[in-house]
């Protein structure tokens, strides 16, 4: 047989589905069970036992709030903007799954491999923002357009020291392809030198995913649950999906731009037989750790030091770092010049 | 001040919160495993209402309407006729358990100790009409913990 | 052929709802409309073998102008009959706007002339896949090598722009809440709390009445906030602890 099937168009449109759907029908497992996993290290951390009743460990309760969710009744606030308030949580819920088209699982192992992947995750990040303003709009409520300002303020401005780290990861690989930023880190993680900045960067990804100590856009206390207040059954459950989808991809970020991606920690023997996708998971699951100690570990920040920690500390730190590492590269011969 | 500055720049404090968290993840646990583990109750527990008969089987309440007249969320209705024997008793005696606020006046006013609040605290309903508890199902519940109920009285009356 | 197709939906969708944007009656769908847009010219970069440019049109005009539009236009407060009201009056002027832009582009099209002399690009290779410069690496050549001044211009005129936007919007005003964030780092333990052992069964009275800290929670106020006057911190400081202890 000279031709196979997926050199046809149609075997190609059909394999492109497939790879999309073995990204995404593991990610949504990975969602559910990082809602358990989030439940059960709280509950670690706080001495409790947590969900422990549904399954072995409370295996299926992750299920079990899934099927709670979809069999409850929606409600559409009256006054609410219909076809914008429903468009907002699948608006978020969508763009987490796009994201994931370009994250590569293993050498070159992506749903699309593409030139810029790292600014299109970037831009997808961004476009994060409009799922929360326009449900905090539509919502028609006030509690729920506060958390939709709080949290576009919020994002755009983490996103300035987001975009600035990124740019000084990119100064000694030359290339925004995702791929070639793992493969630029084969000597070492990134971590290691620029550690500042892979903090920094973790710290931007919580505000940048509303996470604690950054959810002031859902601010309990002061705000119910902020931008989402009205919103019900399946419609708040994409918000959910979306958001802890959000935080995985913000894990795999930071895998992929300090911790080597898919590569071991050392290229020897035992630890290269590992493959790849492994490895990424390994680390992305590290660093959900962390988004959820944190959780566990801080109260939430003020919004005046929120903004403050942005622009007078972030923002001037990461651009003092980028034009650092621009120096030391450029005075040290380490620039790329594979691309000039 | 410098050092102060450094000391937070460097994310010291935020380091040690994080490691005291993490020792607490191996701390035995401090939780009951509620649905199959249960913490004790005081005999002065207020939970679920009954209403109380005497030995022979005659019901106490009297139809003195004091406890409803002393409910402060006005969950308890009676209307009440005297019987063939002369003997003024209920015919009705209602207690809306979503009014009630759990406070035990009824209790406290209650000259003949009918109505008690017993132990039980597990009765949650998957209906809103199933807690409007009617006369039947408080003497039923009086009957099915009576045991318990007296015990408690007994054990609470050197406090009264 | 499927390149056309979607080259024809992207400009479909992208002129219409260009047209949304000036049409919409409500001004937060106009917005809505305009990331539609933006959307769509980013699909048609892409097109067009510039993902650099489509990728940056997403993230600076999508992911932040057009969330400050958003937010702005978010806080209108629009009365529809005082909009009508407005367009009796500046109807003429607007038209007159119109008629000029209007003339001036068919005058345009008019004197249109394709020149003969194609500009060679600076670099060459600008886009092709097979070519030596990546597109991004061709762009950045472009600005940061040919371009050097005019990028600097550019950029010193951002800078302007925006000092001038915080100078006029910064007002002093006494009623702000500001903390001296070092200041607030710099308390200790002691500074706010009085560890006491008292004896039990004594009346507040008994034990000496209510206590306050030994300084307030205004000494990390940053002078000129929380309605103290701008003043020296240690003299806030003074103030402050007089008044609580008085």
């Amino acid at each position: 047989m000279a031709h196979f099937f997926y050199d046809t168009t149609a075997g190609h449109v059909i394999l492109i589905v497939l790879e999309a759907l073995a990204v995404l029908v593991p990610l949504l497992l990975a969602v559910a069970y990082l809602t358990l996993m989030e439940r059960k290290v709280m509950a670690a951390m706080q001495m409790r036992k947590g969900p422990n009743v549904n399954g072995v460990f409370g295996l299926l309760q992750a299920f079990a709030d899934a099927i709670k969710m979809i069999t409850k009744e929606t409600i559409i606030p009256s006054g609410a903007n219909r076809f914008l308030f429903l468009f907002a949580p699948f608006l978020t819920f969508s763009l987490a799954m796009l994201a994931w088209a370009v994250v590569p699982t293993g050498n070159g192992l992506a749903v699309a491999n593409i030139n810029v992947g790292i600014l299109y995750l970037l831009a997808i990040s961004s476009l994060g923002v409009y799922g929360i303003l326009i449900a905090g709009w539509a919502s028609n409520s006030k509690y729920a357009f506060l958390g939709g300002l709080r949290s576009a303020a919020q994002m755009v401005s983490y996103e300035v020291s987001i975009g600035l780290v990124i740019v000084s990861v990119l100064l000694p690989v030359g290339s925004l392809n995702l791929n070639d930023i793992i493969l630029a880190q084969r000597h070492v993680w990134f971590c290691v030198p620029m550690f500042p900045m892979f903090i920094l960067f973790f710290i931007s990804a919580l505000a940048e995913t509303n996470r604690a100590p950054f959810d002031l856009p859902e601010g309990e206390s002061e705000l119910v649950a902020g931008f989402f207040v009205e919103y019900s059954s399946l419609a708040f459950g994409l918000f959910f999906l979306g958001e802890y989808a959000n935080m995985i991809l913000m894990s795999g970020m930071v895998s992929i731009l300090f911790l080597g991606g898919w590569l071991p920690p050392l290229g020897i023997a035992p630890l290269t037989w590992i493959p790849g996708p492994l490895w990424l998971i390994a680390k992305i699951i590290f660093c959900l750790f962390v988004f959820i100690w944190v959780r566990a570990t801080f109260p939430r920040y003020r919004y005046d030091q929120l903004m403050r920690l942005g622009w007078k500390v972030f923002l001037p730190f990461s651009l003092l770092w980028m034009i650092g590492t621009a120096g030391f590269l450029l005075a040290t011969g380490l620039l790329p010049q594979g691309m000039s | 001040m410098a050092g102060i500055d450094l000391k937070a720049f460097l994310l010291k404090e935020i380091a040690s919160g994080m490691a005291s968290t993490f020792r607490m993840m191996f701390r035995p646990k401090a939780t009951l495993n509620y649905p199959y583990e249960k913490g004790p109750l005081s005999p002065r527990f207020r939970g679920e209402h009954a209403l109380r008969r005497y030995p022979n089987g005659e019901e106490r309440c009297i139809a003195c309407k004091l406890c409803e007249a002393t409910c402060p969320a006005e969950a308890i209705t009676i209307e009440s006729e005297p019987r063939d024997d002369g003997s003024r008793r209920t015919t009705r005696y209602d207690i809306d358990m979503t009014k009630c606020i759990y406070c035990g006046l009824c209790e406290e006013a209650c000259p003949v100790d009918a109505i008690v609040e017993g132990p039980n605290y597990e009765f949650a309903t998957e209906t809103r009409e199933e807690l409007m508890y009617s006369k039947e199902k408080l003497l039923e519940n009086g009957d099915r913990w009576e045991a318990v109920l007296a015990r408690r009285l007994e054990l609470d009356a050197p406090y009264r | 052929m499927l390149t056309q197709i979607v080259f024809y939906v992207f400009s479909a969708v992208l002129v219409t709802s260009g047209m949304m944007v000036i049409s919409a009656r409500n001004p937060v769908h106009s917005v809505l409309f305009l990331i539609l847009a933006f959307f769509n010219a980013a699909g048609l970069f892409l097109i067009a073998g510039a993902e650099f440019l489509s990728m940056l049109l997403v993230i600076v005009y999508v992911g932040a102008v057009a969330v400050l539009f958003l937010f702005v236009v978010m806080m209108l407060d629009i009365d529809f009959t005082k909009m009508r009201e407005g367009l009796q009056r500046y109807a003429p002027f607007g038209a007159a706007v119109g008629g000029v832009l209007f003339a001036e582009l068919v005058m345009t099209f008019l004197h249109w002339e394709t020149s003969a002399v194609v500009v060679a690009p600076v670099t060459g290779g600008l886009g092709e896949p097979g070519g030596p410069h990546t597109n991004t690496a061709a762009l950045g050549n472009v600005i940061y090598t040919h371009y050097f001044l005019p990028f600097q211009g550019c950029g010193l005129v951002l800078l302007v722009a925006m000092i001038g936007a915080i100078t006029l919007t910064l007002r002093d005003r006494p009623t702000g809440r500001r903390q001296d964030i070092s200041l607030q780092h710099a308390r200790r333990r002691q500074d706010t709390l009085d560890m006491l052992d008292l004896p039990l069964g004594n009346s507040v009275e008994e034990n000496g009445g209510f206590r306050r800290p030994a300084d307030s929670y205004y000494v990390t106020a940053i002078p000129g906030s929380y309605g103290i006057p701008a003043e020296t911190p240690e003299a806030a400081k003074a103030s402050a602890a007089k008044g609580d202890h008085a």
